[in-house]
């Protein structure tokens, strides 16, 4: 890249299942306002705006046209973006180019999801493909559902274990602040929980959640002017690939044990690992925050990602490795399980590893030092982007 | 022999509602309760904002001071619709226009009524036509008319 890249300030709004006292507009001001006072800037500082949220969630698909005044971009450029459940990594990513091509000194990135307001499987069901698929639209919980049990069935993983995983994203919930679902979770109440489609309980799927959440990025000369503290965004990557299709000869088996075929979280940490010279995750990273919708997307995420070996993502839950004080944390924020405002939600997990890196993550913060965080997004089904950010470069 | 292209018809519903927030609700009440027409006064640039709006897109301050702009304004611009389409609210022809309204720097999208559309003219002196029996949106003024 042209130049160095720095996160300088983020900001978030506190999460809910409804915001009845404010607009799309406003709800995105207040994330808004927050990065930017985090970043002791004002809005004449800002050289573009990169804005963006779920298509037809909200009943609309163009907010930015009517949004200018509240989000900051009025007479300043900058574009939308959405790209499913990746939206706000996405929209984060743009930013990150922005500042990066030399165009942009300093560049706003705000990304909000109101699911209080329309009806989010209505938009959901546009995204798959008219002629083939659509007709079985499906949703996440039955999807979720689905690779739980292929998951269980190779793998020797009991419920226990997502229980587990569970209580660990409840219990970094209720330390964070903006966080949504803080419930003071024990085994026993998750697997007490709903069965919405076997091994899916209610408690294992995200909520519908309203939220905002924005970005200051700053290319390396003004990042050093504006905090003492930037952290640096050593990479990012995107994979895209198709959902719900088996691909290559030889993937059958895959689909049989996970419930998926080769999938782009694997290709994205393979490519980001190996630019950054990172071969063991659980030394080379100090913590992660995942886009985990459901708590069995997790366990077999860990795999996916190279953080542990196939098969063994049962068991790191059963032995507490990606606790906030074990060896390898996972979403010490409680995670997207129990906070998911769909466009903002990727963005939330750079602003919480954003935080770990500063050191600024206040109740939920780390105990070890954070130096290096890597984050992951997932859309549709086979989507991902990630990023590594850094206390040096 | 020439055959069909293959389609598959389909509809997408999406039901939606919008939260409207503090500001609009009150500029709202104002307008359903009272036939008052409120914006939004924005003291750092000195611009009086209608529709109101919370934030001032140009300096970025926060908005709260709600004062009325009136029931009469001018024609700034505006379009005759001759055809008819399903979203069109009534039937053509008919006109919209954006009314600069008197206690307001910003103007508003309506509809201008009571009037031949061929008469209708840029700089135009209009007048809100409320209905009688208000909602709390923006079409409790039906049209605006000629004063």
């Amino acid at each position: 890249m042209a130049e160095r890249v720095a996160i300088v300030g983020v900001g978030q709004t506190y999460h809910r299942s409804r915001r009845p006292d404010v607009n799309q507009v406003e709800l995105m001001n207040e994330a808004v306002r927050a990065a930017l006072d985090d970043a002791q800037l004002t809005l004449k500082d800002i050289d573009a705006v990169v804005m963006g949220n779920m298509e037809l969630f909200e009943g609309n698909y163009l907010v930015d046209m009517w949004a200018s005044d509240g989000i900051g971009s009025y007479l300043k450029p900058g574009m939308k973006i959405t790209t499913g459940g990746t939206t706000g990594a996405t929209i984060s990513c743009a930013a990150f180019t922005y500042a990066a091509s030399g165009l942009f000194n300093t560049v706003l990135a705000v990304a909000f999801e109101k699911q209080d307001e329309g009806d989010t499987r209505a938009g959901l069901i546009s995204v798959r493909d008219p002629l083939w698929d659509r007709f079985m639209a499906i949703g996440a919980v039955a999807t979720f559902a689905r690779m739980g049990r292929s998951y269980m069935r190779a793998s020797g993983c009991q419920e226990e274990h997502a229980a587990l995983l569970r209580v660990k994203a409840d219990r970094g919930a209720c330390r964070n602040p903006y966080a949504h679902l803080k419930l003071n979770l024990t085994i026993e109440d998750v697997m007490n929980s709903r069965m919405l489609i076997w091994p899916m309980r209610l408690l294992y799927m995200c909520p519908t959640t309203v939220g905002a959440a924005a970005l200051v990025v700053a290319s390396e000369r003004k990042a050093k002017k504006i905090t003492k503290k930037p952290v640096w965004v050593q990479d990012w990557v995107t994979v895209h690939q198709q959902s719900a299709r088996v691909h290559r000869p030889g993937e059958e088996a895959r689909v049989r044990t996970i419930g998926v075929g080769e999938t782009s979280h694997e290709r994205a940490a393979q490519l980001i690992y190996k630019r950054n010279g990172i071969t063991k995750p659980i030394r080379d990273i100090d913590v992660a925050e995942i886009y985990e919708p459901s708590t069995w997307g997790e366990l077999i995420w860990y795999e996916l990602y190279g953080f542990c070996e196939p098969g063994e993502g049962w068991r790191w839950a059963e032995k507490g490795v990606t606790d906030m004080e074990g060896e390898f944390p996972v979403n010490p924020s409680g995670g997207v399980v129990a906070t998911n405002p769909i466009g903002a939600t990727a963005m939330i997990r750079i602003v919480e590893a954003a935080l770990q890196v500063r050191g600024d993550a206040g109740e939920h913060q780390m105990t070890r030092p954070v130096r290096r965080a890597f984050t992951t997004a997932w859309g549709g089904q086979n989507w991902t982007v990630a990023t590594l950010l850094s206390k040096s470069i | 022999m020439r055959q069909e292209p293959f389609v598959v018809p389909g509809k997408l519903v999406v039901p939606y509602r919008y939260f409207v927030g503090r500001l609009a609700s009150k500029a709202l009440i104002a307008l359903r309760d009272d036939k008052k027409v409120m914006g939004v006064r924005c003291p750092t640039c000195n611009l009086t904002y209608m529709p109101p709006r919370s934030t001032c897109g140009r300096c970025f301050s926060k908005l709260e001071e709600l004062v009325e702009v009136g029931d009469k304004g001018t024609v700034l611009t505006y379009t005759v619709v001759y055809h008819k389409e399903p979203v069109h609210p009534m039937e053509p022809p008919f006109v919209y226009g954006l009314i600069k309204l008197d206690g307001a720097d910003t103007a508003l999208p309506h509809f201008i009524g009571e009037v031949e559309p061929e008469k209708v003219s840029i700089g135009m002196k209009v007048q809100a036509v409320f209905k009688d029996k208000r909602e709390g949106n923006i079409l409790d003024i039906k049209y605006f008319k000629p004063q």
